[in-house]
């Protein structure tokens, strides 16, 4: 019995469900920028697992742009939250329910 | 069957570290469930033949990110206790029905066939490989990666220059004070 490509497919379909789940049950922006985090390696797992089925590298490499485009929201987003904590000090995204100054 | 092996023995740590990510009240269990699961992902790449990419994995995402991540948590610091109210009703249980949902509806699309049949052609993701590739046919998205890193640096700085000025009356002499600091 061999591992085939729809196992990984499985298995990062059940990660991005919990990312989304996850988005979807926790007030805390950490944890939501964690969970996006999650998501986006199922994503990646799926590209590496279909360009080995096809015989191809560009999977690979568009694994390689997820994770810039990844680090640079990471970085943006914890910026904001931050800038979010000084003003409110508070992480709750509930919090956050009005949009002025 | 060495790869039966290793997925037998990392999916379930990376599923149990998806869920303790989501579970977990600390931010900083879920801090390390995303790890544990990040870490399981590299592994995968590795059994794909990804090598570079599961190195870029524990090097990035493992080490920098959560290190970011673990920084923030540490800086607002850890206030669990603003979890447990939920202001809308019925969030929860909608919230686990939409995920079930969107998983089922993903499985049933994957039912029909995942990936089409292949040419079969071993795929080796070394450095040298993934490089060819990335500054052959890949190099203008590249180079636009490298302008939004960029781009993200400068809006961080600008972000992090960002001070609060009067938010309200009674804290006026506070932030005139931080205004002159600044």
């Amino acid at each position: 019995m061999s591992v085939t490509p729809g196992w990984y497919m499985i298995l990062a379909a059940v990660l991005f469900a919990i990312g989304a789940s996850g988005i979807l049950l926790r007030r805390n922006a950490l944890v939501m920028f964690m969970s996006i985090e999650l998501m986006l390696n199922a994503v990646n797992l799926t590209f590496v697992a279909a360009g080995r089925q096809l015989g191809t590298l560009e999977g690979q490499v568009s694994v390689v742009f997820v994770m810039v485009v990844a680090a640079a929201e990471v970085v943006v987003g914890l910026a904001i939250i931050v800038a979010v904590f000084r003003k409110r000090a508070t992480a709750s995204v509930d919090e956050l329910s009005e949009l002025r100054g | 069957m060495g790869e039966l092996v290793v997925f037998v023995i990392f999916a379930p740590l990376a599923l149990v570290g998806a869920l303790t990510m989501v579970a977990a009240r600390n931010p900083v269990h879920s801090a390390m469930g995303l790890l544990m699961t990040l870490f399981s992902v590299a592994v995968f790449y590795v059994s794909n033949n990804g090598h570079f990419i599961a190195a870029v994995q524990v090097i990035v995402y493992a080490g920098a990110i959560m290190t970011l991540f673990l920084f923030v948590i540490m800086l607002i610091g850890v206030d669990s206790a603003q979890d447990n109210q939920e202001v809308l009703p019925n969030q929860r249980p909608i919230a686990v029905a939409l995920g079930l949902a969107l998983l089922g509806l993903v499985l049933a699309a994957g039912s029909q066939g995942w990936v089409p049949r292949g040419t079969g052609s071993p795929v080796n993701g070394t450095i040298e490989n993934v490089s060819d590739e990335l500054f052959g046919a890949w190099i203008l998205p590249f180079e636009v990666t490298s302008l939004l890193l960029i781009i993200a640096s400068v809006g961080t700085i600008a972000l992090a220059q960002f001070r609060p000025r009067a938010i309200a009356g009674d804290e006026a002499d506070e932030s005139a004070v931080d205004g002159e600091l600044v």
